[in-house]
């Protein structure tokens, strides 16, 4: 049998009397978008953070590329190539577009204590960074300051960064969130090819997108995985409809 | 050139202009305010680095400024009395080579701020401020109860560090010293702030998250920071020691800390030739209103209180009409 790139094993999460994640079991097979869905506060994004590493999980284990990462810190974890966007666009707001890419390419590149040459004349950064900018019609934004961009600009900014670490796994953390149709339509279009580089593990409430493009999900409901299956599955599964397609795919 | 390049470099200039005409018009005290500014904005350009560039609000600098000055002092008090500074492991005699005081001061800087960094880099906010005001404070009383270097006397200087092929006790001599230091200093800063380093240390003031997920850790951008931060602090703290050839726990109290930090926020937070807006017009205030009231720095406060309030970008950040960081 083939390893997973991504395993969540038995992962449990309480805040209080939450359970955040409740005996999460889940993984991520190589080449795959793997949808995550769920309604609000069913402890999606939580997931998300246990994964990352920004919230340490209560028990469990989470394994990625067969090794264990649940001790790791979030940028020890980045390092092995889990890229993330967030749902909120978290981005270094006074660098140009250009230079959170280029932040990105350096850290993937593993060189940071350097002192003295410019990063912004360097072409072994700032060629790729243009690439990653290109390939999500950011090119012709590089030079505008961050703050300055448009909501959908900036989750396509979230897309550039992660692309440009090269990662071996992505979790995006609904990326079409705050889009418009025509975008949210493009966006599937381009996540549709990046399953190739890596596989995505996609949190999204988008159901056009994620029916779309997953060749599996799981539904989360209140911590716990209530179903994983192919598109064809859940639509039919009984309990899914009850806790939350509802009458949307009725 | 933009507006805040063309003011960096009339800074540049008339530091290096007021006291050659001072000097032509047979006013020697007016070259030795020139050189306490280019001493004090070097000191406020070691804090800028952390502060302004790292977004770590240190009100502990003047542990990194004292450390300097007392470095600076007894290595020449030792080299003038004959005596080692210490025997064993092994021999260390002191020394009046500016260079070699220097570097040693530099090293001492680094090392403290390694330290006290690696302690306070874990905590933020309020509470980053605070521990570093309590390090400071310690170093402080520690040098005022410590009788073998003068205790809460201080230390003097008989005659000023030497500096190979220079006169330093001619006082335009030694205000080039300090002016070439200063020069050399923001220089580098300026190239630090664009490196690779530079980008992570930037980025991690603005969103210490969004570089954690890139894979770089923010608490060792910052502590690398602190520690070059601290380094050319204490630098500045040896060159003030010779200045006035004379060292005192007061160098290391946190008004001090607190007088770097106005020359930074005064100047411009984040600017490379802030801290020498900042300091120039300190000193300039100091002079010119001290010689009418003592209650001078009443006025300093109300000047520093607008800045915070309406012009977040300091002297440099007005000139430039551009207001950057919150």
């Amino acid at each position: 049998m083939v390893e997973p790139v991504l395993s969540v094993i038995d992962l449990s999460k309480r805040f209080g009397a939450l359970a955040a994640s409740d005996h999460v079991n889940l993984d991520l097979m190589q080449g795959e978008i793997h949808a995550l869905i769920g309604p609000n506060g069913a402890g999606k994004s939580t997931l998300i953070n246990q994964i990352t590493g920004a919230i340490r999980h209560d028990s469990g284990s989470i394994r990625f590329e067969g090794q264990e990462i649940g001790n790791l810190s979030v940028a020890e974890r980045a390092r092995l190539g889990l890229a993330r966007t967030f749902q909120v666009s978290s981005l270094a707001p006074e660098f140009t577009v250009l230079q959170n890419v280029v932040l990105a390419v350096q850290a993937a590149s593993g060189h940071v204590f350097r002192f003295f040459r410019p990063v912004l004349t360097d072409a072994w950064l700032v060629e790729p960074a243009l690439g990653y900018l290109e390939q999500t019609g950011l090119k012709e934004r590089s030079g505008v300051r961050t703050a300055d961009l448009s909501h959908g600009e900036k989750r396509q900014l979230e897309i550039a960064v992660a692309l440009a670490l090269k990662p071996k796994a992505f979790l995006l953390d609904e990326p079409m969130a705050g889009m418009g149709p025509e975008g949210s339509k493009q966006l599937t279009g381009f996540l549709d090819g990046l399953r190739t580089e890596a596989p995505i593990l996609l949190v999204e409430h988008d159901m056009d997108a994620v029916f779309s493009l997953a060749d599996r999900i799981s539904v989360l409901v209140y911590g716990r995985v209530i179903a994983t299956g192919s598109v064809e599955e859940i639509r039919a599964n009984e309990e899914v409809r009850r806790a939350y397609l509802g009458e949307e795919a009725a | 050139m933009n507006r805040e390049a063309l003011a960096s470099l009339v800074l540049a200039a008339g530091l290096l202009v007021v006291p050659l005409i001072a000097l032509g018009l047979d006013d020697p005290f007016i070259v030795t305010l020139a050189t306490k500014v280019a001493i004090l904005a070097l000191a406020g350009a070691g804090l800028n680095l952390a502060l302004g560039f790292g977004g770590l609000v240190s009100f502990g600098h003047a542990a990194f400024f004292g450390l300097g000055g007392y470095a600076a002092s007894i290595l020449a008090s030792h080299a003038l009395n004959y005596e080692p500074v210490f025997v064993w492991p092994f021999e260390i005699s002191g020394t009046t080579s500016m260079p070699v005081i220097w570097l040693v001061a530099m090293v001492a800087g680094a090392i403290a701020a390694a330290a006290i960094g690696a302690l306070s880099l874990r905590t933020g906010g309020v509470y980053f401020i605070m521990i570093t005001l309590a390090f400071a404070q310690m170093i402080y009383y520690f040098a005022i109860s410590w009788p073998a270097y003068g205790g809460e006397d201080g230390l003097s200087i008989y005659v000023r560090d030497s500096f190979p092929g220079l006169n330093t006790l001619d006082p335009l001599q030694f205000f080039l010293i300090c002016y070439v230091v200063l020069m050399v200093a923001l220089a580098f800063c300026f190239v630090l702030t664009r490196s690779r380093f530079g980008l992570a240390l930037q980025a991690a003031r603005q969103n210490a998250t969004r570089l954690a997920a890139v894979g770089i850790e923010p608490f060792g951008i910052r502590l690398m920071a602190f520690a070059i931060s601290g380094a050319i602090t204490a630098l500045a703290g040896a060159l003030y020691a010779d200045l006035n050839r004379f060292v005192s726990p007061a160098m290391l109290n946190w008004h001090t800390s607190g007088e770097i930090m106005v020359f930074v926020i005064l100047g411009g937070v984040g600017r490379i030739f802030g801290p020498v807006a900042g300091a120039a017009l300190y000193i300039v205030l100091e002079h010119n209103l001290g010689g009418l009231t003592e209650y001078w720095q009443l006025p300093l406060g109300l000047l520093l209180l607008a800045v915070v309030l309406y012009a977040r970008g300091g002297i440099l950040g007005l000139v430039s009409r551009q207001v950057r960081h919150g």
